[in-house]
């Protein structure tokens, strides 16, 4: 039976009482070892989202549920225990001095005793391929290094829920590759849901549902095969559509007999050869 | 205006234990009119180079020539000022330089310390904001209410009012969403046409230097690693793998292809459409067989 | 870009000057400061001199860098000599000069300050050479401790001091990139009249302070995120630790200011 882990109940919100409505009447269940994306355009209410689930907002309409305890002014303390966050810009969550530091930041904040600071420093470092940067200041690092750091910092204090807001987004290629290796490896090994935030289609191939906002609303919750087979709406909300599946579509209106909604090169490869094979 | 690099060496805190060689012994050309990409990792001596084009940085080693402007280590232009009203340079994230009370003050800056008049500076605010994609009805409010994808707008319009004959642009789509860049990108692809500038690009897309560009250069470590027309540059993989570097997706895909079927669809920056059409020859033709 | 030279002046090394708990460098620095001045005769001097060039030697910090950390002041040094020079009126007339008097008195006068101001910059810049920014912030929020009891915010200031360290990095390489971006725009923040430099500043300035609101409002917003909540109940990465080398070079510096007084009473 898989469990719960965050339930989103007919929320909205709005900046101040006379703002327009970023969020409006969302509802979403999200399960333990789960991979959520959610994905939109920029306004599209997506990073409100996430910061709905760590109690750094609070809605004005509805109910936010994580791992069975209301999110309000008492229960948040308890909740960013349970849900950590890494954010877009990778210079303004370092509070570290150095590497180390800033892993310990989130254990010092709840307590933990040094032996076990250190114990975690190392694991979370190795789990993000960082551990030869332990005493590094943050100036001698690259955006994706740290992220990596981020990213540790949050798995530092065992979460249940790990929530990427466009970690990415401020990347060049090859950070952003480290972070998707990095997160794609993290989601394997640990008991952690995990939500990332993008808007980028590419990211969301891996993820097991895709959440995508558009002003405000949830306009669709499905697979991401699902949502890549919706070219044409998804231009409309302003999302890029991966090349995979254009060139799918070109290939059936030439006529080419493909059977399947392609997520990568390989799959579509696959595809042709059995064609190919068959004639 | 025809931009010459050569031999150019740039060393940061020469002299000191820091001394860095941020480009070495570089050479190229740009022909006036043209829409180059240049890319190369984080590191790779791109924005020390665009940093040249406009006088922010002078060669400690070698010679820049941009129109009738040079630079060397000795000979500096007398006029820096005019240098940079004919090169205009939009930066990373442009939106940080934005300072004025309103958007039409802040896109007046640029022009008003060129000298351009006050009744020159309004005709061209009028026909710029329509051309980055911004309301009218912003021109009065400050730059710091806005959207960020608006502020990025305006920030270009601030460098385009200036009417520069080069557009130099550091990743000018960094953190917009999709449709947002390729609006963008759109708009700068216009402007390029119709006014006949001579656009650098620097960038991490290859999708986009492939679409934009008519010649790219690959930097690494602060030398030229590769230089041609995007079809050239980009059909060889192994090469550009070497320093790290992706194909485009199309390029990636034919070589998959070929690795899976053995025959080859040369790369020849066909739309999707025609390589839809020229896998379907191949598929057809062994049908045929 | 230029981070080499931000991160104060710390030359990373092993020194045991390098390896002394923080807290330890800064009390000795804090008393030296006052026997600096208890020092009356040659044999006090030497003994300061000694001790001090002593630290100097074992921290193996290169000379270049306690020289250049030097120059701004010796311009102070060398005025207090002469200012001495002229205004001490005691002693023996050494020389006579045009309407000048020089006094002996003023020369060893002028030479006993000259040597306190040396010995004070050479010791205090030992320690901000030898020791990182953030052991210094370390050392404060430990010592100030007590202070806690009447409400100071020692835990805050001290966070304060680590992140600002933090960001001055980050600040100086936004100030290099927005002062070059509006370069670009045509501003001259070298050459002009005064006037119109200090105009140039605005569209730099306002800028980097709209930037730094936005990063400390997401700095503020990551920090929350991540469980902070003041000093209460907030556990230590960082530890400080008295070791004997430690013990070792306190009873050192006990016997310095022994000798010290034993010069005076008997010098």
């Amino acid at each position: 039976m898989r469990k719960k882990i965050i339930e989103f109940r007919n929320v909205s919100f709005r900046y101040g009482d006379e703002g327009p409505w970023v969020l409006k009447n969302c509802s979403f269940e999200i399960y333990d070892n789960e991979w959520v994306a959610i994905i939109g355009h920029n306004g599209s209410g997506k990073s409100t989202i996430a910061k709905l689930l760590n109690g750094l907002l609070f809605p004005q309409e509805g109910e936010i549920i994580i791992n069975g305890e209301v999110v309000n002014e008492e229960s948040i303390w308890n909740i960013r225990k349970d849900v950590g966050m890494v954010f877009q810009n990778p210079d303004n969550q370092f509070v570290g001095a150095t590497v180390q530091d800033d892993v310990a930041f989130g254990m010092e904040n709840r307590g933990v005793p040094r032996e076990e600071m250190q114990k975690r420093i190392v694991e979370t470092l190795a789990a993000v391929g960082m551990q030869d940067y332990r005493l590094t200041e943050p100036h001698r690092l690259s955006g994706g290094q740290k992220q990596r750091v981020a990213i540790a910092s949050v798995l530092a204090i065992a979460p249940k829920v790990l929530i990427l807001d466009e970690a990415t987004a401020m990347l060049d290629p090859s950070g952003r590759q480290e972070i998707m290796q990095t997160v794609a490896s993290i989601q394997g090994r640990e008991e952690l849901s995990l939500i990332t935030i993008t808007h980028d289609l590419q990211e969301v191939a891996q993820a097991d549902r895709v959440i995508v906002m558009n002003s405000g609303e949830i306009w669709k919750e499905q697979v991401p095969r699902e949502i890549f087979s919706q070219k044409e709406s998804l231009r409309e909300i302003g999302l890029d559509v991966p090349f995979v599946a254009i060139l799918a579509d070109e290939l059936k209106r030439a006529g080419v007999a493909i059977s399947i909604e392609p997520l990568n090169h390989e799959e579509l490869l696959e595809d042709l050869w059995t064609l190919h094979s068959r004639t | 205006m025809d931009i010459t690099f050569e031999n150019v060496t740039y060393i940061y805190q020469q002299n000191t234990p820091f001394a860095h060689k941020a480009i070495n012994d570089l050479s190229f050309q740009i022909k006036s009119g043209s829409f180059v990409a240049i890319i190369g990792h984080t590191g790779s001596g791109k924005s020390t180079l665009i940093q040249h084009l406009n006088g922010l940085a002078i060669p400690t080693e070698g010679k820049v020539s941009i129109g009738g402007y040079h630079l060397t280590k000795e000979e500096k232009p007398k006029d820096m000022k005019e240098l940079r009203s004919k090169v205009g340079v939009v930066f990373q994230y442009p939106e940080h330089q934005l300072f004025e009370e309103t958007v039409a003050k802040d896109i007046a800056f640029g022009p008003q310390n060129f000298g351009v008049s006050e009744a020159e500076i309004k005709t061209r605010i009028k026909e710029i904001t329509p051309a980055v994609g911004l309301d009218e009805t912003l021109l009065e409010r400050s730059p710091f209410d806005l959207s960020g994808g608006q502020m990025r707008r305006v920030a270009i319009a601030g460098v385009l009012a200036v009417k520069p004959d080069v557009l130099v642009l550091d990743e000018p789509t960094a953190g917009l969403d999709p449709r947002g860049q390729k609006e963008i990108m759109d708009m700068f692809y216009k402007l390029h046409q119709e006014q006949e500038l001579t656009t650098i690009l620097v960038t991490h897309s290859m999708e986009d230097a492939l679409k934009y560009a008519d010649h790219v250069l690959i930097l690494n470590k602060g030398t030229k690693y590769m230089e041609g027309s995007p079809e050239e540059v980009f059909s060889q993989k192994e090469a550009l793998q070497r320093v790290q570097l992706d194909v485009p997706e199309m390029v990636q895909f034919l070589n998959e292809f070929q690795e899976k079927f053995g025959t080859a669809i040369t790369f020849k920056k066909q739309s999707i459409k025609e390589l839809a059409e020229a896998i379907q020859q191949q598929i057809k033709g062994a049908e045929s067989t | 870009m230029n981070n080499s030279l931000i991160i104060g002046q710390y030359v990373p090394g092993d020194s045991i000057v390098h390896k002394l708990d923080p807290r330890t460098k800064i009390t000795i620095i804090f008393f030296f400061v006052f026997i600096v001045f208890f020092a009356n005769n040659v044999a006090g001097y030497g003994l300061l001199t000694v001790f001090a060039l002593t630290c100097m030697f074992t921290s193996k910090v290169p000379i270049r860098f306690i020289i250049k950390g030097l120059t701004p002041v010796w311009f102070l040094i060398v005025f207090t000599f002469i200012l001495h020079l002229f205004v001490t009126k005691e002693g023996t007339v050494i020389l006579d000069f045009w309407v000048f008097e020089f006094y002996s008195g003023g020369v060893i006068q002028g030479f006993a300050i000259s040597i306190r101001f040396f010995l004070l910059i050479l010791v205090t810049s030992l320690l901000t050479l030898t020791t990182t920014p953030i052991e210094i912030t370390d050392a404060i929020e430990d010592m100030l401790h007590p202070l806690k009891r009447f409400k100071f915010p020692v835990h805050e200031l001290a966070l304060m001091m680590s992140i600002s360290l933090r960001f001055i990095p980050t600040l100086m390489q936004e100030t290099d990139k927005i002062s070059k971006a509006q370069a670009s725009r045509g501003v001259d923040f070298r050459t002009g009249p005064i006037k119109e430099r200090i105009k140039a500043i605005v569209p730099l300035l306002v800028p980097l302070f709209v930037s730094a609101f936005k990063r400390a409002e997401e700095l503020a917003m990551a920090m929350e995120a991540r469980g902070y909540q003041g000093g209460e109940g907030r556990s230590k990465l960082r530890e400080l630790k008295i070791e004997k080398r430690d013990v070792f070079v306190l009873i050192l510096f006990i016997l310095v200011v022994a000798g010290l007084v034993l010069a005076r009473i008997y010098g």
